[in-house]
């Protein structure tokens, strides 16, 4: 009985990894030289950098029963913030301008995030309709500071964090697939041995039950949104050095397909699971996906049909697997 | 007597290795009430949904009205006149009475959906309900009326079996009475009633007959006049009832907890005051809104005070206005909701993670979690309340309601605070079970634990408390030893306000 248990449980918990080895598989039999050579596994993983790296921060709203809508627009204000500062200076910007750049885009972010819980909390309005709102107010705000176009930036060291060749070549990969790396870790360290990450988990279960046991709601919930944000301004410098200028018009939509990296990963909108590991994994199937799409030439409608049949079929799996859990 | 209308013969079913049913016989008459008892876990829920067609047994036969009966799903068992009242109600709650009732039976004439008016009066008037208008809202409706509503469907989809599944466990004495009622009338109607309960003064009051299930057997069956409920007790349980209720052997010491004319919304509290003394297990009894759950939960920080103060071990008065849940587990108040699955638990975490969620600051260091250490003081309450589970790491919901409760319980004991609220600590469980916190209720207070229980179930009360105050309308009547109390006397200080 408990061997069975934990062998469904295991299952639950390494399906992601299954379909990503799957889709992997089958590009690299489709299309095998161009698909598996070093260098497109590169490019395939810096692709997966910006959506993973605001996938952690979402994989705590969804775990805590939220959701956040408006992390496309702070991307796209992450990138016009950075941009604004590196022009700050009259001449190179230096070491510490894209410093400073980084510091106020993920601080600008953190405190949308926190704008969100709090409006969230206080006036308890559901977070769907807040982050829609905030959506829209934060897009307006990047156009505003980007005075509705695009912002040039000078040369700086921002620029070279999205390169899929790194410039010290024994980094191997670039420094976005690096630094995605360990905030897997600090993320995935947070969500599952820290309180934070408990009442987290507690909180998305059953709110009631965590006011019950004297969690501090409100405030955990800001701090959530507060972490999604900071994640998403991390993701939006990315974004920045993805781009070399600034723009208020990217990343239009990008939310949807990081809660979808989400919920492939095996979150649950009505709170109370997903993994950090699993969303990275997510987005790492929709990128081995996008990749091999375009290696066979295959027209953009058809990658849309394929993501969109799999953000479904992964929670139908998930839901099978709850049902044979239930009967088992 | 009339030859039975629903015959069921040595049904069986397994799960696994689990025999959940090992021959189950059950007879059922027209015009009949038969209850069907058994602690959780006896395989009523079972036998049901094999009657209903939700499952399909490995062994045995039934046959309805005469004829053989072997339902492949619970559309075929509806279409047969077998009718389901779950727990759990199942009405959209935006949509009126009428709607609901016809809901999936609509008349309609080109897509227009004609009103069926009369005939949802007819079917709520044979139930006695013509106070239920067919236009109000559901959402609008007690929980009572709902399941009168629920019912009134059954009758309009032409019942001929109607089961209900413990139907009064959220009902107030009124809706009770109501439902009563209506059962008594589809009983002259002619149809067959099989009542689930946990609550045998309820099958004594409106049961024919009764068959008690133990283990996935039948143990008795008969007429509920030719038996009692101590006898019906022990078929239950295997052993006899004076081992339910504890002997008392705890002292009542120092006051723990003194509370002074306490205020909440709507004036649930009004200006309550008692003084709670250590080793002291006191009841409060009352009618449904009274505000007995209302009490504790003000004064755990659950829901706002408006007045009132609150002394804990003889420290200054604290204003109840400013407690909040954590304040109060610090100072050594905690709670067992009387809500298990919308409030006691978050069903989809795991057992452990559900044991230490209000104390977690002893299971972690500089915001780490101690992971291992968490998992083994886990295993010691399960061991300790012999929770019923394969592992800590099992998730909440699937385990019975029995064990969940102990679940909640040992939180409580984890969290190891002096001033204990028990809001309804057995509702809903098996009696083997229920012993076994009555057991425990008591070894706290030996211990020199304060608590306050909050029981809709009088003999329970009695059979368990020290002291006992009674609420009426938000009042609590002067606490007295639990001697001083009978049931008579609670009844009139529930019903009227009125001590005499």
């Amino acid at each position: 009985m408990t061997k069975k248990r934990d062998f469904k449980a295991m299952l639950s918990e390494i399906g992601p990894f299954i379909g990503l080895i799957f889709v992997f598989v089958l590009f690299a039999v489709l299309t095998p030289s161009a698909f598996t050579s070093f260098y497109n596994i590169k490019t395939i993983l810096t692709q997966s950098v910006i959506i993973g790296i605001a996938a952690y921060g979402t994989t705590f709203i969804i775990v805590s029963e939220g959701i956040d809508l408006s992390v496309g627009s702070q991307i796209a204000l992450t990138t016009v913030i950075v941009a604004a500062v590196l022009n700050l200076p009259a001449s190179d910007p230096g070491l510490f301008y894209p410093l400073l750049a980084l510091a106020a885009g993920v601080l600008a972010c953190t405190g949308v995030g926190a704008f969100n819980g709090f409006i969230i909390t206080k006036f308890r309005i559901v977070p769907f309709i807040v982050t829609l709102g905030s959506m829209q107010i934060v897009r307006g705000v990047a156009k505003w500071i980007g005075k509705e176009q695009t912002v040039p930036t000078p040369d700086n060291w921002l620029t070279n964090l999205m390169l899929i060749d790194p410039s010290p070549s024994w980094l191997i990969f670039g420094p976005g697939v690096w630094l995605t790396l360990v905030l897997l870790i600090v993320s995935a360290v947070l969500l599952k041995y820290t309180v934070l990450g408990r009442y987290t988990f507690a909180i998305g279960s059953n709110e009631q039950t965590a006011r019950l046991c004297g969690i501090k709601v409100d405030r955990m919930k800001i701090v959530i949104y507060a972490l999604g944000g900071l994640l998403t301004g991390v993701a939006g410098v990315m974004q920045y050095s993805y781009l070399t200028v600034g723009d208020p018009t990217t990343a239009v939509g990008l939310e949807l397909d990081i809660i979808a990296a989400v919920v492939i990963g095996g979150g649950s909108l009505s709170g109370g699971e997903g993994s950090v590991v699993g969303s990275i994994v997510g987005a790492l199937i929709m990128a081995v996906l996008r990749n091999g799409s375009n290696m066979l030439g295959l027209p953009n409608y058809v990658q849309e049909i394929i993501i969109g049949s799999i953000i479904v079929g992964a929670v139908l799996i998930d839901q099978q697997k709850h049902r044979l859990r239930a009967t088992g | 007597m009339s030859s039975p209308v629903l015959r069921l013969e040595g049904i069986r079913k397994s799960f696994g290795p689990v025999h959940a049913l090992q021959g189950v016989d059950l007879n059922v008459r027209a015009g009949e009430v038969h209850a069907l008892v058994g602690e959780n876990g006896a395989g009523k829920s079972t036998l049901m949904k094999i009657l209903s067609g939700a499952y399909q047994p490995d062994a045995g036969s039934m046959t309805l009205y005469g004829e053989s009966y072997a339902p492949a799903n619970p559309l075929d068992g509806r279409a047969a006149g077998i009718s389901m009242i779950y727990q759990e109600l199942v009405l959209a709650p935006h949509l009126t009475v009428e709607e609901n009732v016809t809901l999936g039976a609509e008349h309609a004439r080109y897509g227009w959906v004609r009103p069926r008016t009369r005939e949802v009066e007819r079917v709520l008037t044979d139930l006695g309900q013509q106070g239920i208008a067919p236009n109000a809202r559901v959402s609008d409706l007690s929980i009572g009326k709902k399941q009168l509503v629920e019912i009134a469907r059954a009758l309009l989809f032409d019942a001929r079996i109607v089961v209900m599944d413990e139907p009064t466990s959220s009902l107030t004495a009124d809706d009770t009475k109501a439902l009563f009622e209506a059962i008594g009338r589809m009983k002259e109607q002619g149809l067959a009633v099989i009542y689930i309960s946990h609550f045998l003064e309820e099958v004594q009051e409106v049961c024919d007959c009764y068959t008690v299930l133990r283990d996935g057997k039948m143990i008795s069956t008969g007429r509920v006049a030719d038996t009692s409920i101590p006898r019906i007790i022990e078929d239950m349980v295997g052993r006899s009832v004076d081992e339910l209720f504890p002997s008392s052997n705890h002292e009542i010491g120092d006051p723990l907890l003194d509370v002074s004319d306490l205020q909440g919304r709507k004036g649930l509290p009004g200006g309550v005051r008692f003084t709670l003394h250590r080793g002291e297990i006191m009841g409060i009894s009352g009618l449904v809104g009274s505000g007995r759950s209302e009490t504790v939960r003000t004064l755990f920080g659950l829901e706002p005070a408006t007045g009132g103060t609150l002394s804990i071990r003889g420290h200054d008065a604290l204003r109840a206005a400013w407690m909040t849940p954590r304040a109060a587990l610090n100072r050594g108040l905690d709670l067992l909701s009387e809500d298990r699955k919308e409030e006691g638990l978050a069903l989809n975490l795991s057992l452990v993670f559900n044991l230490t969620l209000s104390d977690l600051r002893r299971y972690s260091r500089a915001g780490f979690l101690q992971l291992a250490r968490e998992r083994s003081d886990g295993a010691h309450w399960i061991d300790v309340l012999r929770i019923r589970t394969g592992s800590v790491e099992q998730r909440a919901d699937e385990l019975s309601g029995g064990n969940q409760q102990k679940v909640c319980l040992a939180r409580l004991l984890q969290q190891d605070n002096d001033i204990l609220f028990l809001d309804e600590p057995t509702r809903g469980i098996d009696i083997g079970s229920k012993a076994e916190i009555y057991k425990l209720v008591h070894r706290l207070a030996g211990q020199g634990k304060a608590i306050v229980m909050i029981s809709s179930y009088l003999p329970e009360i009695l059979g368990v408390c020290d002291t006992l105050g009674v609420m009426h309308k938000g009042r609590l009547s002067t606490v007295r030893p639990i001697r001083e109390w009978t049931e008579h006397r609670i009844m009139q200080f529930a019903t009227s306000g009125y001590d005499a």
